[in-house]
């Protein structure tokens, strides 16, 4: 069994001796004996440390990871520099907590305070918190901001990330916000549907771009029809995708939100992640969770504190923004360390990459007999209909182990590529696409 | 060099991570980026440095003692570390088939059948990302239910006026009405207040317990009994687990929906503020509402499943995976035996430290606490003007991170201390030795109280200036 208490029944009776007590027992005197559960806890004995390597090695090995990716939808198999795991594994960053005493906790300040200006930079827009849990409740803490006592609906693409509009659809049944879908036509939001269904009841829209399905959105057309509505305009966004497309600053965003796992943090089997959220100078005051500012010390020293504090749950309790306390600090301090490792040249790189490898493999799709695409303006994505049989593709793809694309349903496909796939690994996956649609 | 944002050491061109040739025309000109992307430009030793210097500037439980009342800041294994950075549970994507990550769902479900034994509740999903997201979960769950029953009328939700902040939040955002209940002298709930208000609008009473003072509920049966009477549930903020495992589950008290926080009372570290994990637990009465997907067992597979009851998606995905991942590897390690050794140590370091300190400041509860303990330095102000504030500061400069301050709201100049088992008698003793200088210091020598702290990076910062001119990111001169 392993224990991580270091006192000893020595220095435990020495200090049951200075509380005055004979056994531990005592001091559980309060909880009513009616309730308390005598036959302690039904759970194996514990395990050695080289017991529990063995255990969870072998857990390990019943899940299986492919030499190449193409699945995409949200999560991205990014590269990831060597230098943001050891940043992320630093003792310091990782055992502490949210820096409320700021005068020992400069470093996690800073550290909060340069992933907000990360955040700015990237997005253009004026102020960043300090992250939400992930790119589906980023979404939900945007709409909530939009809502005002005249305004208490939001209309949502549905070239959004279903697994967002699901998200929000559950908060909306319950916070009071009600939420409706804007059609897509061929991959794209309908302007025209937007259009009709715009009222003074709009609070917010959110358009994702490039969308759920891997169209650039026209972020242009629909900000000025957002705005002319007096509606505030939610922008979802890819954070690696800013470093080459339109960013929400430059179309008049009033919110971009999005979700920061392809920022250095790995897959995980769905999570730790965090949605970052940045808004314009006017909504500062309604942006939930934690926010680091500059501040000066007694002697005039630069120096970083929680701000705004006057949002939050602990000061305004039922009248806070959000209830949210402890956020994803680790996954965007790892996002962080990321845009420092890469800068301008490498995240430019990654993403021009992530591009030129989704139009290779859009054009080697087109030229298979049978097989369709459908959009021309995409980043890293894109879907394909394959006419076989999904089972056969299947098969032909983890024998030649390769994870595909997400399954929409009647034979389309969702592909997503990344820098990290290379020619070789394009041409393989073409190449059963091709025999795999032969046979039908 | 040093003292600087990353932003400030940046030098065009030092940054030579060459990855690929690219050609900027992929992009077409109307999608592209106008602006600026600024950027720093930074070699990798420069990186590598600056982190290390904000490490430097940091303090975590690997650097010393965090007795962070109500944040149950205990050792963080390492082992847990190298487990969640197992290559085959990092990199798989959450879209893969449930053939692919039935390790990952292995994990999951054994995770969530042991944090039902330890808490006495029948389901648990392990969804919500904090123990906030989980208040919220619990909620939308108990609406539903009551909605469900044609009782959507309901709305009053209870609140114990020593409760933490994300309860009356987490209740306004369901849309709930929040009736705060005043606490008696001795820091219990007021039952006969409670009593006199509940009624056929009660949906919930949202409880700690042991409470924020660090005292167990001695009336929960009648509390639960008096909820439970007017139709109401019971719903339980497991922030304070780590005093009670093996002892006393909330399934037993008669809580019918909790959360748990995994990142204190399961070893997983805080990160500087998260990622945290949630999980929400309930009765089976409660079961169908739970967010989608649950994780199942069918024969030798698990299984992901959704209920049309379900309150629907709190999160995407299976929630934080790798937190998830570390608490399991907690839980294998200590055992049911280690995890009641656990508290029962947590509950013997707080006596002790509320033993030797009684003398100096004034304890908010008579007789033994649990996990944690509140005093006061009101008299120290009165007497000295040296505030909890200022004993706060005092503690910075002897490297220990000091307790919360001024929470519980209900305490005048509060410190709340909470030392965890992970301790030794010896650590114990060096805070308590610095907590009593502090106190002896308060009446000798105020003044340098109110310096402190004279050895950390900064002095006292301005907390007002800053919320009153905000500045929330770099900006070039």
């Amino acid at each position: 069994m392993t224990s991580y208490v270091p006192n000893t029944d020595e220095t435990r009776k020495q200090m049951m001796d200075v509380i005055g007590i004979k056994d531990t027992e005592e001091l559980f005197c309060g909880v009513p004996g009616a309730v308390r559960l005598k036959r302690g806890i039904n759970l194996a004995d514990g395990k050695s440390e080289i017991e529990i390597r063995n255990i969870m090695r072998s857990l390990a090995a019943k899940n299986r990871t492919y030499k190449s990716c193409f699945l995409g939808a949200g999560v991205y198999n990014h590269y990831i520099p060597s230098v943001v795991m050891d940043v992320a594994s630093t003792q310091e960053f990782l055992t502490a907590y949210t820096p409320y005493q700021a005068e020992i906790s400069q470093g996690v300040l800073q550290a909060i305070f340069e992933y907000q200006t990360y955040i700015c930079a990237l997005t253009g827009m004026a102020a960043s918190n300090a992250s939400v849990y992930d790119g589906a409740t980023a979404l939900a803490e945007a709409c909530m901001m939009t809502r005002t006592n005249n305004r208490k609906k939001v209309l949502i693409s549905k070239g959004v990330n279903p697994e967002y509009i699901k998200v929000m659809d559950t908060w909306s049944r319950y916070a009071g916000l009600e939420m409706e879908l804007v059609d897509i036509e061929n991959y794209r939001t309908n302007p025209e549907d937007l259009k009709n269904k715009l009222n003074d009841n709009i609070a917010g829209v959110a358009i994702q771009s490039p969308n759920f399905f891997g169209t650039i959105e026209e972020m242009d057309e629909f900000e000025k029809i957002v705005h002319e509505n007096k509606s505030l305009f939610i922008a979802v966004v890819n954070p690696i995708s800013l470093a080459v497309l339109k960013s929400p600053g430059e179309y008049n965003a009033d919110i971009a939100v999005g979700e920061g796992q392809s920022l250095g943090n790995s897959m995980a089997n769905g999570g730790p992640y965090l949605g970052f959220m940045a808004s314009t100078e006017k909504l500062i005051r309604k942006l939930p969770g934690r926010i680091a500012g500059q501040t000066t010390d007694s002697e005039g020293k630069r120096g970083f504190v929680l701000t705004l504090q006057a949002r939050e749950q602990h000061i305004r309790r039922e009248k806070a923004s959000s209830n949210i306390c402890s956020n994803q600090a680790l996954n965007a301090l790892t996002a962080a360390a990321y845009l420092g490792a890469m800068g301008e040249t490498g995240l430019k790189q990654a993403a021009l990459k992530s591009m030129e490898n989704a139009r290779y493999l859009q054009k080697k799709m087109n030229e298979i007999e049978g097989v369709e695409t459908y959009q021309k303006d995409i980043f890293n994505e894109f879907v394909v209909k394959i006419p076989c049989f999904i089972g056969d593709l299947d098969k032909k793809l983890k024998e030649n182990d390769i994870l595909g694309g997400l399954y929409l349903g009647e034979n389309m496909h969702l592909l997503a590529v990344t820098e990290l796939n290379t020619a070789e690994d394009i041409d393989e996956f073409v190449q059963i696409v091709r025999e795999v649609s032969a046979h039908v | 060099m040093y003292n600087k944002l990353i932003f400030e050491k940046s030098v065009a061109g030092a940054n030579k991570r060459k990855l690929f040739n690219c050609d900027e025309k992929t992009v077409p000109e109307k999608y592209a980026r106008k602006a600026k992307l600024n950027l720093p430009d930074v070699s990798e030793v420069d990186l590598v440095r600056h982190y290390q210097e904000l490490a430097r500037k940091a303090h975590g439980v690997a650097n010393g003692f965090y007795p962070l009342g109500s944040c149950t800041m205990k050792y963080n294994p390492i082992i847990n570390e190298e487990i969640a950075s197992i290559e085959n549970f990092r990199n798989i994507h959450p879209l893969q088939s449930q053939s692919d990550m039935q390790g990952s769902m292995e994990v999951m479900y054994k995770l969530k059948e042991a944090l039902c034994e330890v808490t006495g509740m029948y389901d648990m999903t392990l969804q919500p990302s904090a123990g906030a997201h989980g208040e919220l979960t619990s909620l939308m769950m108990i609406k539903q239910f009551h909605e469900s029953n044609g009782e959507g009328y309901r709305n009053k939700v209870f609140i114990p006026d020593s409760a933490h902040g994300t309860n009356p939040a987490s209740a306004a955002m369901v849309g709930y009405e929040v009736v705060e209940i005043p606490s008696t002298d001795g820091g219990f709930v007021d039952v006969k207040k409670l009593e006199e208000l509940a009624d056929e609008k009660t949906a919930a009473l949202m409880l700690t317990n042991p409470n924020t003072l660090g005292i167990f509920e001695r009336d929960i049966v009648k509390i639960a009994e008096i909820i439970h009477k007017a139709g109401g549930k019971l719903y339980y903020d497991g922030a304070n687990m780590n005093a009670i495992m093996g002892y006393v589950r909330p399934g037993d008290m008669g809580f019918d929906v909790m959360h748990l926080n995994l990142h204190k009372t399961f070893s997983t570290p805080h990160g500087g503020g998260g990622p945290g994990s949630g999980p929400v637990g309930c009765t089976q009465e409660l079961a169908p509402f739970l967010p989608n997907p649950s994780i199942k067992k069918n024969g030798e597979m698990y299984e992901f499943e959704d209920s049309d009851d379900s309150i629907g998606k709190v999160k995407s995905f299976y929630g934080n995976f790798l937190v998830n991942l570390r608490a399991y590897t907690y839980i294998l390690s200590l055992g049911g035996k280690g995890l009641k050794e656990a508290s029962e140590n947590a509950v013997l370091n707080a006596n002790y430290m509320k033993a030797r300190l009684k003398e100096y400041y004034e304890m908010q509860s008579d007789g033994y606490c649990m996990h944690e303990f509140v005093m006061s330095a009101s008299k120290i102000k009165d007497e000295t003007g040296i505030s909890a504030l200022d004993i706060a500061k005092s503690m910075l400069d002897a490297k220990i991170h000091p307790p919360t301050m001024y929470f519980p709201l209900i305490v005048k100049e509060a410190l709340m201390v909470e030392p965890t088992e992970t301790e030794s008698k010896k650590t114990l003793d060096y805070a308590c030795d610095v907590l009593i200088d502090s106190a002896k210091l308060a009446y000798k020598d105020p003044e340098a109280l109110h310096n402190a702290p004279s050895t950390t990076p900064v002095k006292r910062l301005d907390e007002v200036g800053a919320a009153r001119n905000p500045i929330l990111k770099y900006t070039e001169e």
